[in-house]
């Protein structure tokens, strides 16, 4: 599944020039508001599979690690009036140092108390957030878009290219981990941490930049949500469904490539716009957990798995 | 005026810590003892309390006797459900990461299903004792929360008699410690661990019956329990049952003096926050040796 170097980058920029030109002739603003959707979902899955799928240790607290990114451009938003770049940066660090937090806490214990924890700090943060009058609360903040949208015709237009540079960037990270050196490191703590650590795989240090780099990606795909949705209340910051897209996503997918994530965000996130428009959100809800428990018993590679093993039975032949 | 009111809520506390451990009963034997990180433990108790509420509101039952008389039915369904978990995970060895998203996954699956079934209100039970009190002095003691407490109080020690006196409770406490020995004493470690789920998914027919008789349930409810749940196992030393019923009296009455002197919005955070400091200053519990 390694694209060699030579082959995803002009990928990278023939689909940010596709997303360039899709401004230019799309005018059903609707186009942006799903593409948007889905390309955070892209950004939350490939987040999460940075820990989840290349060390083995799961997040449960996604919701929590994207609100500090949207509450940050809340924050800073209302005290300096920062430009959007400034405010993500912001977010990236602020996600980042509650990522390195939660890693430092508990990724010395079994996996599992890790899991909790991040449950229990998207808990602990949403409590902070209900009761934090300065970013309103309980009943949340209005956000003013800017009057400013550079040369698109919209601000949808502007956010839509900006999430998707952003996108572009994070698989270029995760492609990055998941295929140097430090990759290698990160498979061998998934496969036997206590062998890794006796061949001298520094873990605990990889365990620490991994939930770093997971934190910090959540939180940039969290600051430019407050001014997609304009309106952010804790409820609809801290949905438990982007915990479980945020899971369900790469374990579709599949969790050992950094494509995996991507193409189970594409799939599930572009079936969940179609559903929530067709039938109801409700039942896109259902629709998520079922698919997550069923690729988790019955196809635990996810699809990129499915797709190798399809391959191999037919080289066979 | 100040010292009444903390009474008061000590008082409180203590009811609601014995309703507690009930609810942590059985994620006491499936995470402590079997260590199975049933992280959906909460919302098979919101079941209990939906089931609570369809019983009443149909056949006007008491709330408490349903959720006694639907314990072999919650077992069966316990029962079953170790079986799916034992074929697609544990006997693959996937447990660790596919095991904790399956968990995930059902317990997102039975809250959206309780939402789509009976939408986001709350829902409450109707019995005489609901809304009665006691008074001794300046103390009161409201009857939705004495009859949890005692409820909870006969069904724990029920458990504990159960685990410590028979054949087959014992197994269950052995089979995390060594599976080889408990082999050798004649017993199949994966029907010991599946009557233990089935035990531990019946007390959630009852602990749900008790939410719902405290106050008003709906599906969401069950993830504010997940912190305080896994804060009072893993307290308590994971799986014992007298540390289970200290940590909860202890978190019960934390809650409860934060509810009365910062306000409820702040309560929720303290199951979560003393889950967070637990792992990270005594991850082995309040009594247990590193």
């Amino acid at each position: 599944m390694k694209a060699p170097l030579l082959t995803f980058w002009p990928c990278a920029i023939a689909i940010f020039a596709a997303g360039f030109i899709f401004t230019l002739i799309a005018d059903n603003e609707f186009y942006f508001f799903a593409s948007y959707v889905v390309l955070q979902a892209v950004i939350m899955a490939t987040a999460w599979n940075i820990l989840g799928g290349f060390t083995g240790y799961v997040n449960f607290g996604s919701a929590g690690f994207f609100a500090v990114g949207a509450y940050t451009t809340i924050a800073l938003n209302k005290a300096f009036g920062l430009p959007l770049p400034f405010l993500i940066l912001a977010a990236a660090i602020c996600s980042g140092i509650v990522g390195l937090a939660a890693g430092y806490l508990t990724l010395r214990l079994k996996g599992v108390y890790f899991a909790i924890a991040t449950l229990a700090m998207s808990i602990v943060f949403e409590t902070i957030a209900n009761n934090w009058e300065y970013v309103g609360g309980a009943s949340g903040a209005y956000i003013l878009t800017p009057d400013d949208s550079l040369f698109f015709d919209s601000y949808i237009e502007l956010l839509f290219m900006l999430i998707l540079t952003l996108a572009i960037g994070s698989a270029a990270v995760a492609r990055y981990m998941s295929s140097s050196r430090m990759g290698r490191g990160l498979a061998a703590i998934r496969d036997d941490e206590v062998a890794a650590e006796c061949n001298g795989v520094p873990t605990l240090k990889l365990k620490l930049i991994s939930a770093s780099v997971m934190g910090a990606m959540m939180g940039v795909a969290g600051a430019p949500y407050p001014f997609f949705v304009t309106y952010v209340d804790p409820v609809s910051a801290f949905n438990l469904l982007i915990a479980v897209n945020a899971i369900a996503m790469p374990m579709i997918g599949g969790t050992a490539s950094w494509i995996g994530p991507i193409i189970g965000a594409l799939l599930v996130g572009g079936a969940q716009e179609i559903i929530t428009v067709t039938i109801s959100s409700e039942m896109n809800l259902l629709v998520v957990g079922v698919m997550l428990v069923a690729f988790i018993t019955l196809a635990p590679k996810g699809i990129v798995g499915l797709y190798q093993d399809y391959r191999k039975k037919r080289r066979r032949q | 005026m100040g010292l009444e009111l903390f009474l008061n809520a000590v008082v409180a506390g203590i009811l609601l810590g014995g309703f507690y451990a009930a609810v942590a009963l059985g994620l006491s034997i499936t995470f402590g003892q079997l260590d199975i990180v049933n992280i959906a433990h909460p919302a098979f108790v919101i079941i209990g309390s939906y089931t609570a509420f369809i019983m009443n509101e149909h056949f006007g039952l008491d709330p408490l006797l349903i959720g006694v008389l639907f314990t072999p039915i919650f077992f069966i369904f316990g029962m079953g459900l170790y079986r799916f978990y034992y074929v697609s995970f544990e006997r693959t060895g996937q447990e660790s990461l596919s095991g904790l998203a399956f968990f995930f996954g059902i317990m997102f699956i039975i809250e959206v299903i309780l939402i789509l079934a009976y939408g986001v209100d709350y829902r409450l039970v109707e019995a005489d004792y609901i809304g009665e009190t006691i008074h001794f002095g300046f103390i009161s003691i409201p009857f939705r929360m004495l009859v949890p407490f005692l409820a909870a109080a006969g069904m724990t020690g029920a458990v504990y008699l159960y685990l410590s006196k028979t054949f087959t409770g014992r197994a269950i406490l052995a089979v995390a410690q060594d599976r080889l020995a408990l082999q050798l004493m004649g017993a199949d470690p994966v029907k010991i661990k599946q009557i233990a789920l089935g035990i531990a998914i019946a007390t959630t027919a009852i602990a749900g019956a008790l939410l719902i008789i405290i106050g008003p349930v709906e599906p969401s409810v069950g993830r504010l329990y997940i912190g305080r749940v896994f804060a009072i196992v893993i307290l308590g030393g994971m799986g014992s049952i007298s540390g289970t019923i200290t940590a909860a009296l202890m978190i019960g009455i934390v809650e409860s003096i934060v509810a009365t002197f910062y306000g409820p919005s702040w309560a929720p955070a303290v199951g979560f926050s003393i889950l967070l400091l637990t792992l990270a200053f005594r991850p082995q519990g309040l009594f247990g040796r590193a």
